[in-house]
C-alpha cells in the first residue's frame, strides 16, 4: 500500500466525521452536500482497493492476509450500509451515525494500513 | 386480551447511533474471534472462546436494540448486562493472568484495544435501556 494515500484517505474520511458532528452540534438531519462528501471518502476507498488488489496480484503480501483482506472488505461496506441505515430515520441521529461511520472508515484504513506493514492480527 | 404497552423504539432516535456502534462491535468482535479460532485456536482456548462468546453478544444486542416489542428490550437487557459483567471479568483476568491471554480479545484490558468502547457501550446500553422500558408511561 502506498502510504500517502492511506494517510490522504484516513484524514478525508475524518474530515467527512468532523462535518458530521458539527451538523449534528447545530441539530441538522444529513444534507446533500454531507452525502457527496461521504460518496467522495468512498470514491477514495474504492481506489484504494484496486490499487490494494494492483499490489497482491504483483505479489506483494501482508502480513496476515485474512485480516488484510476482512479490513480491506470492511472499509469498502462501513459507508453504504451506515448511509442506508441513517437515511431510514433522517434526523439529527442520522447525521451521527454518518459521523461514526467515518470514524470507523478512518480507523479501518489505519488497521490496515498496519496489516500491510506486517501486523499479524 | 392484556393491552399491549406501547414500547418507545430502542432504534429510534440517539438509539439508531447506539444501534449502529453495536454494528460495527459486532462485525468487529465476529471477524477478530473467527481469525483467532481458525488460524490459531489452540494457543490460547479459553480466551478465544470468551472472544466468540463476546462476538455473539454484541450480534444479539444489536439485533434486539435493532428491533420493537418488550422481547426484544428483554433480550437486549439480558445482553448488555452479560456484555458489562463480561468486559469487567475479562478485563480483570486478563491483568490478573495475563499469561493466559496472550493476544488482544475485544475485553482484554477493559477494551484498551478498542479506546475503552467495549467498557463504555454496555453502560450506554442499559442507560438508554431504561430511557426505553416499556413499564414507564408511553411519550
Amino acid at each position: 500500500m502506498i502510504s500517502e494515500f492511506a494517510v490522504a484517505v484516513a484524514l478525508s474520511a475524518l474530515a467527512v466525521a468532523v462535518w458530521s458532528f458539527v451538523l449534528v452540534a447545530r441539530n441538522r438531519p444529513p444534507q446533500r452536500a454531507l452525502l457527496a462528501g461521504l460518496a467522495a471518502v468512498e470514491v477514495l476507498l474504492i481506489a484504494q482497493a484496486v490499487l490494494a488488489a494492483v499490489l497482491l496480484i504483483a505479489g506483494e503480501r501482508p502480513g496476515s492476509m485474512p485480516t488484510f483482506i476482512g479490513y480491506l472488505a470492511g472499509s469498502l461496506v462501513v459507508l453504504p450500509l451506515g448511509t442506508v441505515w441513517a437515511l431510514a430515520e433522517r434526523s439529527r441521529s442520522a447525521t451521527a451515525v454518518l459521523g461514526v461511520a467515518c470514524v470507523t472508515v478512518s480507523v479501518l484504513v489505519l488497521r490496515l494500513y498496519e496489516v500491510w506493514g506486517g501486523a499479524g492480527a | 386480551m392484556e393491552p399491549v404497552p406501547d414500547v418507545p423504539a430502542t432504534a429510534s432516535g440517539p438509539g439508531r447511533v447506539l444501534v449502529a456502534v453495536y454494528a460495527i462491535f459486532a462485525v468487529a468482535a465476529t471477524s477478530r474471534a473467527g481469525v483467532q479460532i481458525a488460524t490459531r485456536f489452540d494457543e490460547a482456548p479459553l480466551p478465544y472462546a470468551l472472544s466468540a462468546f463476546a462476538a455473539v453478544v454484541y450480534v444479539l444486542a444489536t439485533i434486539a436494540l435493532a428491533r420493537s416489542g418488550v422481547t426484544w428490550w428483554r433480550v437486549a437487557l439480558a445482553a448488555c448486562s452479560v456484555e458489562l459483567a463480561g468486559v469487567l471479568t475479562v478485563g480483570v483476568l486478563s491483568i490478573a493472568d495475563a499469561a493466559a491471554f496472550p493476544d488482544e480479545t475485544v475485553w482484554s484490558d477493559f477494551g484498551r484495544g478498542y479506546l475503552f468502547i467495549p467498557l463504555v457501550l454496555p453502560v450506554v446500553g442499559l442507560l438508554w435501556l431504561r430511557r426505553t422500558a416499556p413499564t414507564r408511561t408511553p411519550r
